[in-house]
């Protein structure tokens, strides 16, 4: 039985390791400024986790195995323990755990405590029962005013974010169900939601953030490859959270204010 | 101290339904708990494998549930996660094996309130009813998960279940907070007030520490979610605006005004995050109990084990904000919540060092409730070291609300204390039934749960690293999604083959009872209380005497002494102290 213990744990722990070491499945491309700092952190972690779990395992195994009970041949050490091995190994655990914090704060000092740079694009993102719509606050840079009586979903784009059409700095507002953005330009982001809490996951860009009824939360990342990638809600929003997704397509500055100006213009 | 002929105010009782139903003996109580946490667990298991069905063939036509929509989907979803955390998770380890044994093992005749006990269990069995009520009502189960975010869940029109399912949902959720608050106070007062002579604090079995402390933290957790779910019962039926701000659902515009959502989140998790630790401290105390014994030697560390219990409990009160992280809380509160969420796998740490240590020169003797500790250990290393990624906010960015955190939870408070119920079952039930359980069905029962449930929870991480969201009842939407399916459909088949073998156990359980050969008074030659008495105990335990303990828990292979372990209650001569 030992034996056994020792083979099999061992085999779970070596299949287990083997998945995560061969990154059979891995994170997903990252093509945002954060995700290598994102990425390092998450491979660092990994590490440290990783040898602390085969250790641990490996020990677990073979004590099963070695300390069996084999009759008059096993000499059981009669100890109540050994004060100086729990300070050593709570002392390591300590300094291993605080200390992967403590590097991975920078990373998140520099996502979340700064806010977006003055020559971000800003970008005002809506969730909904199953959408996602994106706010460009067009050429006089200014958000109009919204109104929630006017929210109409079936309609879409403006109508379903309840845009007031009645105050002049919405006039020029492009509301769209795909989001564009140029690249290697930081996006100033603002998050809001019509009904219940959505997050607004790119795992690419390595982005999530919730967006929470009532509040306007503000955040930025930058995308620095172009293409298109895909947009998920990662909060239980409702019979419809899994189909609630969209298109984030990151193009060259020239082709997103070609978009920009072509949705300008259907407006008028 | 009280003296143990005051507090054992009531007689044997001689009627079936005295004894059996409505009775005040702690061990028939806990025996209570212990079946209806059964019964949940099927319940909770059942919706999980339709869940797993659908996952992989969307379009099956199922039993009892027939066409599974998305809104079925989520419902299943909503109510395998309600009813294992809280019927399952909280009521066996903590509700049953703790309303049986915490008394014997301090050499109590009953719990210090057996009235409040009786009511406690029959409350408990009130808020099931109602939960499985929520099936059958018009609009069915809700669809807004375990944790019942705002607004989803305070607004009746944000999807189907939403209705009087919902409104099911938060009543019985808030009875059971009422039912666990009893409880709680009834087990700190018997463990300060009922010890016998010479059962110091340092002298609890690890078993004792585990159900204290947890007592302790229902105690201080489940007060707040009762309020938090009478606030969501306001918002939803008397146009209170606690969770719920201005909001648009579906172009008709609702009546609240001015609410927090996040207000729900941290009212859920500084209930939510302890009650992690009442699922799993328990099944710590099992493990420790369970490996010492067969391990032949006295628990590594064991003052260090009790201290590493208390600060579990204290710090599992201060870390309940690294649920939040993406919820749009302050980035400054993020920090702190993640320093002390570090701090927390400190004691874990201890804990796991120590159980190696007391397996390290051992003597080991392989009973199924030894494989099933072992199983834990080997669960709750793996389930926890994942916990390290999901403290850092930074790691959250990419992990939050996906199949990791559903890999990691289900690893630790689900599988591993699962593990904990195992081992405390096969380990108590000569005790409780008087009969000792089929061996090699144990045997068979362990090894394909531990190998089914790495299988099923273990891809989770895979998954969660690629971004596979959770909650999704369809994954044809997401193109990225695709290439998961085989995982997805690999979980599936492990869910099938670990939830099958799970008949095994309960063929054993009810055999046994009935059929398993009579077990001795002490057949694991263990040294706690429990093991001095008749098997099964009698009404008040002891026989009419009450125990003196001279030693400690866990002293097996005392150098000098006649046999291999020393029982709490030997005379001092022997050399153990």
């Amino acid at each position: 039985m030992g034996l056994a213990l020792l083979v099999v744990i061992w085999l779970i722990t070596f299949f287990s390791t083997y998945f995560f070491a061969a990154k059979t499945w891995w994170l997903p491309h990252g093509a945002s400024t954060s995700a290598p700092w994102i990425d390092h952190q998450f491979g660092l972690t990994y590490i440290a986790m990783g040898v602390v779990f085969v250790a641990a395992q490996g020990a677990l195994g073979l004590f099963a195995w070695q300390y069996r009970d084999r009759g008059s041949a096993s000499k059981v050490e009669y100890s109540h323990g050994n004060t100086k091995m729990e300070v050593l190994w709570t002392a390591l655990t300590a300094i291993l755990f605080i200390g992967l914090n403590l590097m991975g704060s920078k990373v998140w000092a520099d996502e979340r405590f700064e806010p977006a740079k003055a020559d971000a694009v800003p970008v005002e993102v809506t969730g909904m029962q199953f959408a996602w719509y994106f706010r460009y606050p067009g050429p006089d840079g200014k958000f109009g005013g919204t109104n929630p009586k006017l929210v109409d979903p079936s309609a879409g784009n403006e109508a379903a974010i309840g845009l007031d059409t009645s105050d002049p700095a919405a006039k020029d507002d492009v509301v769209a169900g795909t989001m564009y953005l140029p690249v290697n330009r930081e996006v100033n982001l603002t998050l809001r939601a019509e009904d219940v809490i959505h997050s607004f996951f790119v795992p690419s860009m390595r982005f999530k953030q919730d967006a929470v009824p009532g509040l306007a939360i503000h955040m930025h990342f930058t995308p620095i490859e172009t293409g298109d990638y895909e947009i998920a809600c990662a909060e239980l929003c409702g019979l419809g959270h899994y189909k609630m997704h969209g298109m984030l397509k990151v193009v060259s500055q020239d082709d997103f204010d070609k978009w920009l100006a072509s949705r300008e213009a259907e407006k008028q | 101290m009280a003296t143990t002929a005051t507090v054992h105010a009531h007689a044997a009782p001689q009627g079936f339904i005295r004894k059996y139903i409505f009775s005040l003996d702690h061990k028939v109580i806990g025996i209570q708990y212990y079946f209806l946490a059964l019964v949940a667990v099927f319940v909770g298991m059942f919706l999980s494998l339709l869940m797993r069905i659908h996952l992989i063939w969307p379009t099956a036509v199922l039993p009892l549930v027939g066409e599974i929509k998305p809104e079925t989907y989520l419902s299943l979803l909503t109510m395998h996660g309600t009813i294992m955390v809280f019927f399952v998770l909280t009521t066996a380890p903590q509700s049953g094996f703790g309303n049986y044994f915490l008394p014997i093992q301090i050499g109590a005749p009953d719990m210090a309130f057996p009235v409040l006990n009786m009511l406690s269990f029959w409350i408990t069995f009130l808020a099931f009813v109602a939960m499985i009520a929520a099936f059958f009502v018009s609009g069915g189960a809700p669809l807004h998960g375990w944790t019942g975010y705002a607004p989803l869940s305070a607004l009746p029109s944000a999807g189907p279940g939403e209705q009087l399912g919902a409104d099911l949902w938060v009543i019985s959720i808030a009875i059971f907070c009422v039912a666990s608050l009893m409880g709680a106070l009834n087990f700190i007062t018997t463990l300060l007030d009922l010890r016998a002579k010479g059962m110091t604090l340092f002298r609890l079995p690890l078993t004792c520490w585990a159900w204290f402390v947890t007592a302790i933290l229902g105690l201080l957790a489940f007060g707040v979610l009762l309020s938090a779910g009478i606030l969501l019962l306001l918002d939803r039926n008397l146009g209170t605006s606690f969770y719920v701000p201005l909001v648009v659902v579906n172009g008709q515009v609702m009546g609240h005004k001015g609410g927090s959502p996040l207000l729900w989140q941290h009212l859920f998790w500084f209930f939510g995050h302890p009650e992690v630790y009442i699922a799993i401290l328990p099944g710590m105390g099992v493990a420790s109990q369970v490996l010492s014994t067969f391990a032949r030697k006295p628990i590594f560390g064991y003052k260090a084990m009790v201290y590493a219990i208390m600060a579990i409990g204290l710090l599992g009160f201060m870390v309940w904000g690294h649920h939040m992280f993406m919820s749009g809380m302050s980035p400054y509160s993020a920090f702190a919540f993640s320093i002390m969420t570090m701090a927390i796998g400190v004691p874990s740490a201890i804990k796991t060092f120590n159980w190696l240590g007391t397996l390290h020169k051992a003597r080991i003797r392989f009973h199924s409730p030894m494989l099933f500790a072992i199983g834990f250990v080997s669960l709750f290393v793996s389930g926890g070291l994942s916990g390290p990624f999901l403290a850092q906010p930074v790691l959250d960015i990419p992990l939050h609300d996906t199949y990791f955190v559903v890999g990691h939870f289900h690893l630790i408070m689900g599988v591993a204390a699962i593990f904990g119920i195992f081992a405390a079952t096969y380990y108590w039930f000569p005790k409780m039934f008087g009969r000792m359980m089929n061996e090699s069905l144990g045997r068979i029962h362990f090894w394909i749960t531990l190998i089914g449930t790495y299988a099923i929870f273990m891809p989770m991480h895979y998954l969660g690293m690629a971004g596979h969201p959770r909650r999704y009842s369809q994954l044809t939407e997401l193109a990225y999604l695709h290439d998961l399916i085989p995982v997805q459909q690999f979980m599936t088949y492990a869910a099938f083959i670990t939830i099958g073998i799970q008949f095994v156990f309960v063929f054993n359980l009810f055999w046994s009872m009935f059929k398993g050969p009579k077990a001795s008074d002490n057949p694991w030659e263990a040294t706690t209380l429990e093991w001095t008495t008749a098997t099964p105990p009698p009404h008040d335990n002891f026989g009419g005497h009450t125990p003196v303990v001279n030693h400690g828990p866990y002293e097996y292979s005392v150098p000098g002494a006649p046999r291999d372990y020393v029982m709490q209650t030997d005379p001092v001569t022997a050399a153990a102290h």
